[in-house]
């Protein structure tokens, strides 16, 4: 028996042969994100006349696994603004953990709590994290998420933008990452084509848009889960819903599918 | 990375600026996913010197592979002004390409126009910029910034200026140029309304005897209309061009924008 504690735990040398250190060793080329591992699907938002909207589910995948079940993957900043993530969930994590940072020192910045004048709203936050993620992409070290960032603009009007892993950033009055953007989008722009239909849009009407792409996209994205986390940003501040069901389910129309969209026989 | 640089590598013809191109055959599961830092955003931009005007045109789609992005995402802007207003700009960049490089070179320009205005007392001659625009570019040569860049203003004379660049810096003066996705659809077209090539005097004789119709430039009316009808021809054509058309005209009075519809499908 090998009494050294480092051994301890370890394959022994005289039946397995000595342990192979190198996979520990810090020099050699530096290994950045390849490819994104845990991740979480869409996340989608629409405009209306007092803010914005925004869903996505609570699942963060393995693969196809659905491996963690209870992924929060809607994050409040300075109770004004609300980031959705997309894509590697330890990268989303990283984030979070930069983004309490900033908000802690940002509260520093300005103490008196109850003016949001001086603090970085959504269009502020936008802007930061464009930066970071275009730095990260240029060091090829990406942080392998897209985002939803939503809030108000320097004006006070509903702000709404993505960016993702490569730097890339747009606004628009609905907007949807992943299958999403293949399934809900055509969804939202019914009801919020252009800025102006969106400024018509109600609360209630706007949610409900929301909760209907929600349940498409459980039904057809194999990566989604029926329990969903919503955010509704106001003026007055973020109301977060984090447990929410998905409602008036109906798989009657599963069993007319056949094959791919036209094939009937 | 060689394709960036050609029009069109795959089909012999206006290509998309994703891989639509059947791919070669992998070896047996050898499948490894590597970071590309690049993405084609579509979009076209436009650019026409008169006597005494320039007119620069963009549409204001933004893609991603077959999805619409953004309806309305500026392809023009204003450069080196005193504030970001950009209210006593003289010079316009466009960029088309990479939208997160569009965006980084655009800031980068700005600042580096507003540091001269602030040291020289004076705003920067697009003659001057032209230069710097290039040495930018090309400062990056080994990890480019990946956009076809247009700049318009007034020359010292007061007469139109068009300066077009490739992804790398190499740049010339010019009447007129297109890029971005449907440069190929809409140069040809430009050669010959703008330049009136391969336009002769009716009966002027046949073979070497026939007279080139005499040049000279546009008015700004007929700019305009050839910019509108230059993108309605691009957008029948090409998938990635829509939306909406965006357009400068610098004069010695300053810029006007104009801000019209294109077709949305």
């Amino acid at each position: 028996m090998d009494h050294r504690p480092q051994a301890w735990g370890r394959p022994r040398d005289d039946v397995y042969g000595a342990y192979d250190h190198s996979y520990l060793q810090n020099s050699g080329p530096r290994q950045a994100t390849q490819a994104p591992i845990v991740t979480g699907t869409s996340v989608i938002a629409i405009k209306y006349k007092n803010g914005v909207v925004m869903a996505a589910d609570n699942l963060a995948s393995y693969g196809s696994l659905a491996r963690f079940p209870d992924v929060k993957r809607l994050r409040v900043f300075l109770d004004s603004s609300v980031i959705g993530f997309s894509g590697d969930v330890s990268d989303m994590q990283f984030l979070d953990r930069h983004l309490t940072e900033l908000s802690i020192d940002e509260a520093y910045e300005d103490p008196s709590s109850d003016s949001k004048a001086g603090q970085l709203n959504a269009a502020n936050l936008h802007k930061y994290l464009q930066k970071l993620l275009y730095k990260r992409r240029n060091d090829f070290d990406p942080l392998w998420n897209q985002l939803l960032i939503a809030g108000f603009d320097g004006d006070s009007k509903p702000y709404l933008a993505s960016v993702d892993l490569r730097g890339t950033s747009f606004t628009s009055p609905s907007l949807a990452t992943g299958f999403g953007s293949a399934l809900a989008q055509p969804i939202m722009r019914r009801y919020a084509a252009t800025e102006e239909d969106a400024a018509k849009l109600s609360r209630e009407e706007a949610v409900e848009v929301i909760k209907e792409c929600m349940k498409v996209l459980y039904y057809r994205d194999a990566r989604s889960l029926d329990r969903y986390s919503i955010a509704v940003v106001t003026k007055e501040g973020v109301e977060l819903k984090e447990d929410e069901q998905l409602e008036k389910q109906s798989w009657a129309f599963a069993e007319q599918i056949k094959g791919y969209g036209t094939q009937t026989v | 990375m060689a394709a960036m640089f050609s029009q069109n590598p795959l089909m012999n013809g206006p290509n998309y600026s994703f891989n639509d191109a059947p791919r070669t055959a992998a070896p047996e599961g050898a499948r490894q996913h590597r970071f590309d830092p690049y993405t084609d955003n579509g979009g076209s931009t436009l650019a026409i010197a008169g006597a005494d005007f320039a007119i620069m045109a963009g549409d204001t789609r933004l893609t991603s592979g077959y999805s619409i992005n953004s309806r309305y995402h500026p392809k023009l802007f204003k450069i080196g002004g005193t504030t970001a207003d950009q209210k006593d700009a003289t010079i316009v960049l466009s960029v088309v390409g990479f939208a997160a490089d569009g965006e980084a070179l655009k800031e980068r320009l700005d600042a580096i126009c507003k540091m001269y205005r602030y040291r020289h007392g004076k705003p920067m001659s697009v003659k001057a910029c032209a230069q710097r625009l290039s040495t930018i570019l090309y400062q990056k040569r080994f990890f480019p910034y990946y956009v076809y860049a247009i700049l318009g203003g007034l020359d010292e004379e007061g007469k139109g200026a068009v300066y077009s660049y490739d992804p790398v810096g190499s740049y010339e003066r010019e009447q007129c140029r297109a890029g971005g996705a449907a440069a190929s659809l809409i140069m040809p077209f430009l050669d010959n309304q703008v330049n009136f090539k391969n336009q002769y005097e009716p009966g002027s004789g046949v073979g070497h005897a026939l007279q080139e119709r005499e040049r000279k430039p546009l008015t700004r009316s007929e700019g305009e209309i050839l910019v509108k009808d230059a993108f309605d021809g691009a957008v029948e054509r090409h998938i990635e061009v829509g939306d909406g058309l965006q357009m400068m005209v610098i004069t010695k009075d300053g810029i006007e924008e104009v801000l019209l519809p294109l077709k949305k499908d």
